[in-house]
């Protein structure tokens, strides 16, 4: 579904993103793991159009997408979540979702009804399957950072995507949050059938959903397998997991 | 804010703006007029500004350049007022959308100073056509219809015409175009990655300001019966600004409550001193240091606490 090929990215002279291959495969949930700074976000950055690579193929569904602008590959069908909360503090998760749903339906020139004549449904919907639906009200700006990174997924979810781009999902959330964001994941891949690309630093969480790893090195792409594969790969036992036999164990 | 107060406060105010010509004296109704004038000018600021995230630091362009267009066609051209007070919006919209493509690709601040530059090149423009926009002295003695000639008439057309405009652009703020320029307001990149068109969404919210800026030039036009340059030089546009933070910049009638404030500042501090903008820095400073959210700002938080601490008792 997803092909990334030899993508680069600099920022003045640093390679941020080098060479780096990814195949993600319809149904899929792939990890992409790797040290701080080994150049996880900005690869998403790029797939996703926030950033321009230098070099190197995105190709999504066939079509090469290498270079668009964020919001035509949302049109495309793949949306994400931020690592960092990216969510607008001033509306409520309600309308947080809302604008989601009409950007998703092409209604964001409508200029005369009010937006709550628009997309109930579908919003409530939403919110619904990711549990915030009790707290639809609350200005977002004054949630626990748990809520604020489900509503990101929640605000994802509303493009319709095909490919769902999950950045540290469970990044700053307490073990029971996290433990709900798992379920979360993994009932998003079962029952909606979305295709899940996300990076992590908790590495159970990585081999409990995850079907297939990449890992990633000072922004190159050393191996790309199975968990078990991955697991049992000298170089990334070198290069990540501290170079201690883990596979014999 | 409950629905039902609200509405009882609009109607009150109705009231009171419908009886004023009759109660008080010619120049009361003049400086009313001026007021809601300023304050539909100071609205349709917030409209980019406060509700945009746009940093419209020139918005007085658009004012000047609806009551220039508007003078000049009745003045010069020999149109009627009436379709000059359509064409006059529509102008101002027109040098919008053109200033808006020029600058629109430069972020934030950015974005304002270059608007600052060619709004400067539009006011030198008008400031030294003499032939064409009166120059320094600019125009005066612009006719109005005889329905509204009388300074009645003129203050009830601006009340009406202000309150149709203020409504518009209520309705737009409260649509899906209004919900989308505020999330891209909160958050740009955000609004990109849901496949928000950013640039092509603001570029709509210049326009759209740009336009009701025209209509409080039409209106000025109107009231006063007179156009001069210093309607676009930059100070303006930063009194302008002042208004809308004043009053409140995250409420929509904040706005038109900062005008208020500023205008009768203006109008009776200037009689006892000349240094009326010593008395409106201090008013400033106290507004930035206390109230960060303006007047109208203050007065929601207060209510919203009271409201809460009555759901609680």
């Amino acid at each position: 579904m997803l092909e990334v090929r030899g993508l680069s990215k600099s920022f003045g002279g640093f390679l941020a993103v080098n060479k780096a291959n990814l195949d993600v495969s319809k149904g899929e949930i792939v990890a992409v793991i790797g040290p701080n700074g080994a150049g996880k976000t900005t690869l998403f950055n790029l797939v996703t159009g926030i950033l321009k690579p230098d070099e190197g193929q995105v190709i999504f569904k066939g079509e090469e997408i290498t270079g668009l602008p964020a919001h035509k590959t949302c049109k495309k069908g793949i949306t994400r979540s931020f690592q960092v909360v990216n969510i607008f503090s001033r509306l409520t998760i309600f309308e947080n979702v809302r604008i989601s749903v009409l950007s998703q339906q092409g209604k964001t020139y409508h200029w005369f009804r009010p937006s709550r004549e628009f997309a109930n449904e579908e919003t409530g919907q939403i919110l619904e399957s990711v549990g915030l639906i009790k707290k639809k009200d609350n200005v977002c700006g004054a949630l626990s950072h748990g809520d604020q990174k489900v509503l990101e997924i929640a605000i994802a979810l509303a493009g319709k995507p095909e490919l769902l781009i999950l950045d540290e999902p469970t990044a700053g959330m307490s073990p029971e949050e996290t433990a709900r964001c798992i379920d979360l994941i993994k009932r998003l891949s079962q029952s909606l059938g979305l295709t899940i690309l996300f990076c992590e630093h908790d590495m159970e969480l990585v081999f409990a959903i995850a079907q297939k790893i990449m890992v990633m090195v000072r922004g190159s792409t050393i191996v790309q397998g199975s968990p078990g594969e991955v697991r049992c790969n000298q170089q990334v036992q070198d290069a990540y997991l501290g170079g201690g036999d883990v596979c014999s164990v | 804010m409950g629905g039902k107060k609200s509405i009882i406060i609009l109607l009150l105010l109705a009231a009171i703006l419908a009886l004023l010509p009759f109660g008080l004296p010619r120049f009361y109704t003049y400086l009313t007029a001026l007021i809601v004038t300023m304050g539909l000018l100071a609205t349709s600021l917030n409209f980019a500004l406060g509700y945009g995230g746009i940093y419209q630091l020139h918005h007085g362009v658009f004012y000047g350049t609806g009551a220039y267009a508007t003078a000049v066609m009745i003045t010069k051209l020999g149109y009627s007022p009436w379709l000059a007070y359509i064409v006059g919006p529509l102008v101002s919209a027109a040098l919008s959308l053109v200033m808006g493509i020029i600058c629109i690709r430069l972020s934030k601040l950015y974005f304002g100073m270059l608007q600052i530059s060619l709004g400067s090149l539009v006011w030198a423009i008008v400031y030294r056509w003499y032939g064409f926009t009166g120059g320094d002295d600019g125009i005066h003695g612009i006719p109005a219809p005889s329905m509204i000639g009388s300074s009645k008439g003129a203050y009830y057309f601006t009340i009406i015409v202000a309150a149709v405009a203020m409504f518009f652009m209520y309705r737009i703020l409260r649509s899906p175009f209004g919900s989308t320029l505020q999330g891209i307001r909160d958050n740009v990149v955000r609004s990109q990655a849901i496949g928000v068109n950013v640039r092509r969404h603001q570029l709509t919210a210049l326009v759209m300001a740009g336009f009701f800026a025209g209509v409080a030039g039409v209106l000025f036009v109107v009231v006063d019966n007179s156009v001069f340059p210093d309607m676009l030089f930059w100070t303006l546009s930063l009194e302008v600004t002042i208004m809308a933070l004043l009053g409140g910049w995250f409420t929509f009638l904040g706005p038109m409550l900062g005008a208020a404030i500023i205008v009768l500042l203006r109008t009776f501090v200037s009689t006892v001193t000349e240094y009326w903008t010593l008395a409106m820095g201090i008013v400033l400073m106290l507004v930035i240091l206390f109230l960060p959210e303006g007047v109208l700002g203050k007065v929601f938080e207060i209510w919203k606490s009271r409201a809460s601490a009555e759901d609680r008792s």
